[in-house]
C-alpha cells in the first residue's frame, strides 16, 4: 500500500466519521450523510490505481457497477417510506452477501494452507456475512408480508439452533486447523445460512427492526474481517464503526421496549403470551363505544389541547397529510395540538418522525415519550391513530403480559380518548388493549386516511 | 503476531470507541436514517470486491467477482440515496426552537 492510498483512506475514515457525528442533529443530518458519501467516494478512487486488472476483471466490475446503481438508486427512490425498514433490512443483506463472497474469494485464490491470520478472518468473515445475509431475507419477506410476520416456533428450535451453532463453530475451527479447501469451507457456508434463517423466522414482526438493526452490526463485523483478510484499512475501520454503533443501536432499540436483547432475540414473543394467557384481561363480555366522525370532529373542534399520538397504521394509511391538514384545522380554532411518538412507534425508531416530516410538521410539534407524559393529563382529548401496543396499560398494570415493563404513552391519563383502529384486532404484540373498553374512549372504525378526511370536514362544520 | 497485524488490531480496537462514542448522541428522533446511515457505510465492502474482481481469471472467480460487485454496489448506492431521501424530509422547516435532547 503506497503512502497515497493510504492517506485516502484515513481521509475517507474521517470523513466517515464526520458523517456519523452530523448525524446527530436534524440539521446536519442531510449533510452527514453527504459527507459519508464522499468518503465513500474517496477510498474507491483511491483503490482504483493500485490494481491490476485483468481484462475480464475489468469487464466484471465495470457490469456490476453498471448493473447495480441504477437498481439501487431507483428502489431507493421509490420505495414507500412506510416500507423503509425492509428496504434497509435488503441493502443491509446484500452487504452482508458481498462481504462473505469476497472472503470465500479469498480462500479459494489462497490455496489448501493459508496463514492462519488470513483464514481466522475469511472464515469469520463469510460466516457473519451469510448470517445477515439470510437473516436480512427473512427480516425482509416478513415485513414486506411475505411470509407471516407471526413467530414461526416449533417443539425443541432453541436447541436446533443451538446445535446449528456449535457444527458452525466446530466446522469453522476444522477448518482452521485442517486448511480451507472448498470441501470444507462451503458445508460451513450453507450451515450459516441456515442458521440466519432459523435465527430469525421465531421473532416476531414488531421486534424486525432490531433484528435489523443487529444483523447491519453484523455486516459491519464481516465487513471489518474481509478488511483484515485484504489488509484494508477503510474496510476495517469503517466496517467497525459501524459494527460498534449498529450493536450499541440495537441496544437502544430493545431497552426502548423495555426488554433485554436477549428476550427479544431468544423470547419467543408468542410463548410468553400463551403462558399468559390465564391471567390476561379478556375481551369478551366488555362494551365499545364507538363514535361516528362528527362526533369526534366536534370534540376535537371544542377542545383545548389535543393530543395526537400516531402509529403504523398511519402509515400504512398513508395518513400522515390528513393528520397535519387536521391538526392546522385545529390549530386555526385555537387548539393546541401536539404529537407524542413513542419510541418505537411504527417500524423503527424515529420511523413516524420521519414520515410526519414528509407530511411538513414542524419539529417542535413532534414531542419525545418522556417530554410529552406529564402532558396527557391536561389534554382533553387524546387522539389514538393507528397505534395499540405503545398506549396499552397491560404495560405497566399486568405482570405477566408480554409487554409488562415496557414504556408506554400515558394516553389512559387524559380526559377524553379517542382510538382510530380499522377494526378491534389486537395490535403488533398480539394483546388485547383494555383502554379500548374504557368508558371515556371512543372508536372511531375505519382506514385512518378516511377518517381523518372526514374529521376535517367535520371540524370544520363545526 | 506481526507488525502489520497488529498495527490492523489497533485500528480495529479504536474503531470500536470511535463508533460508540459517536453514536450514542444521536437523538432518537433520528435513529432511522441513521441505521440506514451506517448501512450505507459498510457498503465500503465494494472496495472490497473491486479488489477480488479486478484479478478475477478462472470463470469460478469472474462470477463470484461480478456477484460480489453488484451486491456491494446495490448496498452503498441504496444506502446512500435511501438515506437521503429521509433525511430530505427535514430541511426547509424553520430552526427548531429547542434542540431534541438524548
Amino acid at each position: 500500500m503506497t503512502i497515497w492510498i493510504a492517506l485516502a483512506y484515513l481521509l475517507a475514515a474521517v470523513l466517515f466519521i464526520l458523517g456519523l457525528k452530523q448525524l446527530s442533529s436534524p440539521r446536519g443530518a442531510r449533510r452527514g450523510n453527504q459527507t459519508a458519501a464522499v468518503g465513500m467516494v474517496i477510498a474507491l478512487l483511491a483503490t482504483l490505481p493500485s490494481l491490476r486488472f485483468t481484462t475480464a476483471g475489468i469487464v466484471v466490475i465495470i457490469l456490476g457497477l453498471a448493473i447495480g446503481a441504477p437498481i439501487g438508486a431507483v428502489s431507493a427512490r421509490q420505495v414507500h417510506m412506510t416500507a423503509m425498514p425492509q428496504m434497509v433490512a435488503a441493502f443491509n443483506g446484500v452487504g452482508g452477501g458481498a462481504s462473505a463472497l469476497v472472503a470465500i474469494s479469498e480462500l479459494l485464490h489462497l490455496g489448501a494452507h493459508p496463514a492462519f491470520q488470513i483464514t481466522f478472518p475469511s472464515i469469520f468473515s463469510m460466516v457473519v456475512g451469510g448470517i445477515s445475509f439470510a437473516g436480512s431475507a427473512v427480516a425482509f419477506a416478513k415485513l414486506q408480508g411475505l411470509v407471516t410476520g407471526t413467530p414461526i416456533t416449533y417443539a425443541g428450535q432453541q436447541v436446533v439452533n443451538a446445535l446449528l451453532a456449535i457444527a458452525i463453530v466446530a466446522l469453522a475451527v476444522a477448518n482452521l486447523a485442517i486448511g480451507s479447501q472448498a470441501v470444507f469451507f462451503i458445508p460451513l457456508l450453507l450451515l450459516a445460512l441456515v442458521l440466519g434463517v432459523a435465527f430469525v423466522i421465531p421473532i416476531g414482526g414488531a421486534d424486525m427492526p432490531v433484528v435489523i438493526s443487529l444483523l447491519n452490526a453484523f455486516t459491519g463485523l464481516s465487513v471489518a474481517a474481509s478488511g483484515f483478510v485484504l489488509n484494508n484499512f477503510a474496510l476495517i475501520v469503517a466496517g467497525t464503526l459501524v459494527g460498534a454503533s449498529g450493536t450499541l443501536l440495537t441496544t437502544l432499540m430493545s431497552q426502548a421496549m423495555g426488554r433485554s436483547l436477549a428476550n427479544v432475540l431468544f423470547g419467543a414473543f408468542g410463548q410468553v403470551q400463551t403462558a399468559a394467557g390465564g391471567t390476561a384481561v379478556t375481551a369478551e363480555g366488555k362494551s365499545v363505544r364507538s363514535g361516528s366522525p362528527e362526533d369526534v370532529g366536534t370534540m376535537l373542534a371544542y377542545a383545548r389541547k389535543v393530543i395526537i399520538v400516531p402509529g403504523y397504521g398511519l402509515a400504512v394509511a398513508q395518513g400522515q397529510h390528513a393528520v397535519k391538514e387536521l391538526a392546522d384545522e385545529l390549530e386555526k380554532r385555537g387548539v393546541e395540538v401536539d404529537y407524542a411518538i413513542h419510541p418505537v412507534a411504527g417500524r423503527m425508531p424515529g420511523h413516524m418522525n420521519v414520515l410526519l416530516a414528509e407530511a411538513n410538521v414542524p419539529y417542535e410539534q413532534l414531542k419525545e415519550m418522556d417530554d410529552i407524559n406529564g402532558e396527557f393529563q391536561s389534554a382533553d382529548v387524546a387522539m389514538v391513530v393507528g397505534a395499540n401496543d405503545v398506549v396499552n396499560p397491560a404495560a405497566r398494570n399486568t405482570p405477566g403480559s408480554p409487554i409488562y415493563g415496557m414504556p408506554i404513552l400515558n394516553v389512559d391519563q387524559a380526559k377524553n380518548i379517542v382510538f382510530m383502529k380499522r377494526s378491534m384486532r389486537p395490535g403488533f404484540a398480539g394483546i388485547d388493549n383494555e383502554l379500548l373498553y374504557d368508558p371515556k374512549t371512543i372508536m372511531l372504525f375505519g382506514d385512518a386516511k378516511d377518517s381523518l378526511t372526514k374529521l376535517v370536514g367535520a371540524v370544520k362544520a363545526a | 503476531m506481526n507488525s502489520e497485524l497488529l498495527t490492523e488490531f489497533t485500528y480495529f480496537v479504536l474503531a470500536i470507541f470511535v463508533g460508540i462514542e459517536v453514536i450514542s448522541r444521536v437523538p432518537t428522533i433520528l435513529h432511522t436514517p441513521l441505521m440506514s446511515g451506517t448501512n450505507a457505510i459498510h457498503g465500503i465492502i465494494l472496495v472490497g470486491a473491486i479488489v477480488i474482481a479486478a484479478n478475477a481469471r478462472t470463470p469460478l472467480e469472474i462470477v463470484l467477482g461480478f456477484v460480489a460487485v453488484v451486491l456491494a454496489t446495490l448496498n452503498v448506492v441504496g444506502g446512500f440515496v435511501v438515506t437521503d431521501r429521509m433525511l430530505e424530509m427535514f430541511k426547509g422547516r424553520q430552526p427548531p426552537s429547542k434542540q431534541p435532547t438524548k
